[in-house]
């Protein structure tokens, strides 16, 4: 991480211009991510890590109000104008969707929608675009690719649609891939299927991976890092092997407490994080997990906690890393 | 797709049986003797018979169905009672009169309520959704003779531009297309056309509105088209149902203007409808109505292979 990271976020806020009262979904956000990274955005729904991983190529309803510095390869994305946006997706950033069978054009053949994004961004003719699709159906090994390039999204079964949409995403060579929970909506082996996919392709092609999920497993599996996110903020950031091993932050540590993953013996209850998220119209001053939290001492609902390095490259938000204040003796 | 046409060709046909019974039956339930409008009220008892067994009004019903189903498969609706000319001739024309001004009406309703329709829904909940609903809205619920009228006082009867009524400069005749007779047409055209456009308007309003808050929407953005390139997704998404409605729209003008082509003798089905219904004059009632509702049954069998040839979704089999 000597060169500049690819992609650096400094005090990302995302506000939703509600009915009532806005709601602040994304309350500054820090990341860094560089080439050749995988990323693991980790929180529950809600959290807020799909609109900072949307926020990064600006691909959030008009309501949203985006505040903060976002580069991208660069480039100031929140200055950007509409073209210029335009043409930063595809090529630079792409995404893979959490659900492909709704993130597909239904009545466009699956060749032509790749084909279109190429012919778009590299000025190819449509053959040259459907050359394209080709390569990249078998190169995420979808069977009999190019009877496949002619069918519709509905024709095909999830895991297949996934492995489309990836193929899409990676169409115009991005430097950077996001991927909003691209497994949640396939059963779990073909989960496993297409996180190795995204692997491999990942280290074949030195992408840069910002991969959104709840579910740890998960980010184990793929990530170098991992950054767990709680109403809104960062508040925990590591190596994937020591925020697993070594958890800082009371949330993460109550994340892991209520996986399943381990062998627990017969009538041992699965761990469990008290509470529910705070309300983002409403946030709760201080500590936003404060309310929910075991080991909360006075000072956790009064002022935000600042991050505090637990050791080099794993920091978290929590008041308990802070070092002991040098107290004069009396 | 061409046996997906034979076999909706095949689902059409007990449609189309039943249709005619249905127009059969409806014209011969209602009440009164159709041979009192044309014989003289003096009329003989025995003359009433024999225009009776002429006419085959003396057998039982089922017969004389069956009587009129083998003419009719052979296109012969039998001959009016009021003009003593074959229906075929009479309705043939009154349809093709009829023809053009629904189809001039839903070509000019589709376009504004396309437009209309796609403004509303890119611009949803601006002024201009407000404006162009309101718009359809007032398509919908304003009564078409009336407005009609209003049209007729003002081009006509005030500033004199157009014809108030008929299909041409020579009097009840058919409507050919030249510049003479495309005058006679505008003012019922404009009329008629504001009821799909409304219909039209609204439901593409709702489709694009719909398709445009889809992940797909989203998606392709991601890709890096700009509002041109989703515009032309948001099309090729919408069309199947617009043209849909669009055809079912054309169905019900087909048969459904009795209103508007009475208020400018327009000497279409509705007008002949209106004249056979008053004049008693059951062939040509049966045979109108036979006539329009196989149009109406043929359209809907357009619009389903229209509808299968544009959406890969539905299934061809």
């Amino acid at each position: 991480m000597s060169a500049a990271p690819l992609v650096d976020v400094k005090g990302l806020t995302v506000d939703f211009a509600g009915s009532a009262k806005p709601v602040r979904a994304v309350s500054g956000v820090d990341l860094t991510l560089a080439k050749g990274e995988v990323l693991a955005l980790l929180g529950e729904s809600g959290s807020g890590k799909t609109v900072t991983m949307r926020a990064l190529m600006r691909l959030l309803p008009k309501s949203a109000r985006i505040g903060g510095q976002v580069r991208v390869a660069g480039r100031d994305v929140l200055a950007l104008a509409p073209d210029e946006l335009a043409a930063m997706r595809g090529p630079v950033v792409s995404m893979v969707f959490q659900e492909p069978g709704i993130a597909l054009d239904p009545v466009y053949r699956l060749g032509d929608q790749i084909a279109e994004a190429v012919m778009r961004h590299e000025g190819a003719s449509r053959s040259q675009g459907r050359a394209r699709a080709l390569e990249l159906f078998e190169r995420v090994r979808i069977p009999s690719a190019a009877r496949r390039l002619d069918n519709y999204p509905h024709e095909m079964s999830g895991g297949m649609r996934q492995r489309a949409m990836i193929a899409l995403a990676l169409s115009c060579h991005p430097k950077v891939l996001l991927a909003d929970e691209p497994t949640t909506a396939l059963d779990a082996t073909v989960q496993i299927q297409i996180l190795l996919l995204l692997r491999e392709l990942q280290r074949e092609l030195g992408l840069a991976v910002m991969f959104v999920t709840h579910d740890i497993g998960v980010a184990v599996e793929v990530a170098d890092r991992i950054a767990v996110m709680y109403a809104g903020r960062i508040v925990e950031t590591g190596s994937c092997a020591r925020v697993v091993q070594a958890p800082q932050h009371p949330y993460t540590q109550g994340l892991l407490a209520s996986r399943a993953g381990h062998v627990f013996a017969k009538g041992e209850r699965l761990g469990t994080i008290p509470g529910s998220p705070p309300d983002l119209a409403n946030p709760p001053p201080g500590c936003a997990f404060a309310p929910r939290c075991k080991v909360a001492e006075a000072i956790c609902t009064k002022d935000l906690p600042r991050e505090y390095q637990a050791e080099p490259g794993h920091v978290a938000r929590c008041v308990r890393l802070a070092p002991a204040p040098a107290t004069v003796a009396a | 797709m061409l046996i997906y046409i034979l076999k909706r060709l095949v689902y059409v046909t007990p449609v189309a049986i039943g249709v005619s019974i249905v127009c059969f039956l409806l014209v011969h339930i209602t009440p009164g003797d159709p041979l009192s409008a044309i014989l003289p009220s003096d009329a003989t008892l025995e003359l009433q018979e024999q225009m009776r067994a002429a006419y085959g009004f003396d057998k039982p019903l089922p017969v004389q169905y069956a009587l009129w189903f083998w003419k009719v498969i052979h296109g012969d609706l039998g001959t009016s009672l009021a003009t003593g000319r074959p229906v075929a001739s009479e309705v043939g024309r009154a349809v093709s009169n009829t023809f053009i001004l629904s189809t001039t009406a839903t070509l000019i309703g589709f376009t504004f309520g396309t437009f209309f329709g796609f403004v509303a829904g890119y611009f949803r909940d601006s002024w201009l959704d407000k404006l162009a609903s309101g718009i359809s809205v007032l398509g919908v619920s304003v009564p078409h003779y009336w407005l009609g009228m209003v049209l007729v006082i003002i081009f006509s009867a005030q500033l004199g531009w157009l014809p108030p009524t008929g299909a041409g400069p020579d009097g009840s005749g058919g409507w050919r297309p030249d510049l003479e007779h495309l005058r006679y047409i505008i003012l019922p055209a404009i009329t008629m056309s504001v009821i799909p456009m409304g219909v039209i308007s609204r439901t593409v309003r709702a489709l694009v509105g719909d398709i445009l808050n889809q992940e797909f929407v989203q998606a392709l953005r991601a890709k890096g088209l700009g509002e041109y390139g989703v515009f032309k997704h948001v099309v090729t998404n919408a069309a199947p149902t617009a043209l849909a409605i669009m055809g079912l729209q054309l169905g019900y003008l087909l048969g459904g203007s009795i209103l508007i082509e009475t208020v400018f003798s327009w000497p279409g089905t509705g007008f002949l409808l209106n004249a056979a219904i008053f004049q008693r004059d059951l062939p040509l009632l049966q045979g109108t109505i036979l006539v329009l509702a196989m149009f109406f049954v043929a359209l809907n069998l357009i619009v389903d292979v229209v509808q299968t040839a544009l959406d890969p979704r539905i299934q061809r089999g």
